[in-house]
């Protein structure tokens, strides 16, 4: 009978939970292709607010975190580029996009500061 | 087409149809829609040189090898792409000679030195502590490194920079050490080579040889220093080198400007901010 219940219990929550999980999901993807289409037209800035808001409201989707990645670099904020590529590669280590996209960010970084330099 | 074969071609095209309607989904299904995008990666300038108007790239303590004038060719090198490339005013002037520079100081402050000194000098290590605070004589050729080394310290000499400063009416220095060297180096080499397999498909397969090679090694070290008060704002140092197979022949100028090329992106980005373009992937 527990068990009946415990069953029961456990099917309801996920009954509950996968279409939250869904409008969650959902409403960073409408945020990512809303950033995806201004930053095409060049509105890097409000591609990354709206990125922003996409990873805050799905903080485990690696796509919004590579498009950030992608949207701080444009801004030459390399650290929190750097960041947001770790962290979307946390969450997908085997995405060949953002493994690519990072190499190439880490490339740039290798460049610009590879050299030795010093300053007093 | 017999009948049984028109039909044995439809059934084919609609398995591919399928095929291909079922991997279309998978694709979607698994979020791999991605748009390419350009973008261009702004990079700060590592000094800020707001405070100069002008730049006088001095000169160079260079050595190495005889055929090229390592610092005729880098303060000439240095000097056209400022000029592209920055907003400071390159100052024209001749290149400093600062071999002779450093040589003629070590001179001034042996001749200085002559007076007896009020020490004795014992052991090994009270001998290395008095000779510290002594000139160590410059070789008269630079052909390596060790060479090189007593020669930076006219860098540190503040006063004779402030007076070059001064002379030119407070601009920002760039100086420092150029050593262009050649260099041989043998060992195994991977390298891909093509060829067919027994079904004739074509194929490249990397192959291990060994080879002797030969090249040049550039090491660079430019130093930025505020022409109004003598002092070293900032350094950085490169090495580059190039091997090439023993059958080539490459000019040493040529192999120059080809290191030369790899250093001066970072030299620029000292003075200057630079944007880098690339294509990144936006993913859904």
């Amino acid at each position: 009978m527990i068990f009946r219940v415990a069953t029961c219990l456990t099917l309801l929550a996920g009954a509950v939970a996968s279409p939250l999980y869904a409008d969650t999901r959902s409403d960073a993807v409408a945020q990512v292709d809303f950033g995806i289409a201004v930053a095409q037209k060049g509105l890097w800035r409000e591609a990354i607010y709206r990125w922003e808001r996409a990873v805050e409201i799905d903080p485990t989707y690696a796509a919004a975190f590579n498009d950030l990645a992608v949207g701080y670099e444009h801004e030459g904020q390399l650290e929190k580029a750097r960041q947001a590529y770790e962290k979307a590669l946390a969450l997908e280590p085997n995405n060949p996009q953002i493994r690519q996209n990072y190499e190439l960010f880490k490339e740039i970084n290798d460049r610009t500061g590879g050299s030795s330099s010093e300053t007093p | 087409m017999t009948e049984q074969a028109a039909a044995a071609a439809k059934r084919r095209n609609r398995c591919f149809a399928a095929l291909f309607a079922i991997a279309a989904g998978a694709t979607s299904a698994c979020g791999t829609t991605y748009f390419e995008i350009p973008i261009e990666t702004p990079i700060r300038a590592k000094l800020d040189v707001s405070a100069f108007q002008r730049v006088l790239i001095a000169g160079f303590v260079a050595g190495g090898i005889d055929d090229v004038d390592a610092n005729q060719e880098t303060v000439r090198l240095l000097r056209s792409q400022l000029r592209s490339k920055s907003s400071l005013r390159v100052i024209d002037a001749d290149a400093m000679e600062l071999i002779a520079v450093a040589q003629e100081q070590s001179r001034t402050v042996a001749g200085a030195d002559d007076s007896p000194r009020p020490r004795a000098v014992g052991s090994p290590e009270e001998f290395s502590e008095a000779r510290a605070g002594q000139p160590v004589p410059l070789p008269p050729q630079i052909k390596d490194e060790r060479d090189m080394e007593p020669y930076e310290r006219l860098f540190a000499n503040t006063a004779y920079w402030k007076r070059i400063g001064e002379e030119y009416q407070n601009p920002l220095i760039v100086t420092g050490t150029v050593l262009f060297m050649p260099h041989s180096r043998s060992g195994f080499v991977s390298r891909d080579v093509e060829d067919y397999d027994s079904f004739g498909r074509r194929r490249i397969r990397p192959v291990r040889t060994y080879m002797e090679r030969k090249g040049f090694i550039l090491r660079q070290k430019f130093i930025f220093i505020d022409g109004r008060t003598g002092a070293t704002l900032h350094s950085q140092s490169h090495r580059e080198e190039v091997l090439y197979s023993q059958q080539q022949t490459t000019p040493a100028l040529s192999s120059y400007f080809e290191l030369m090329d790899k250093i001066l992106p970072d030299f620029l980005q000292a003075l200057s901010s630079q944007k880098i373009r690339g294509t990144r992937v936006l993913l859904k």
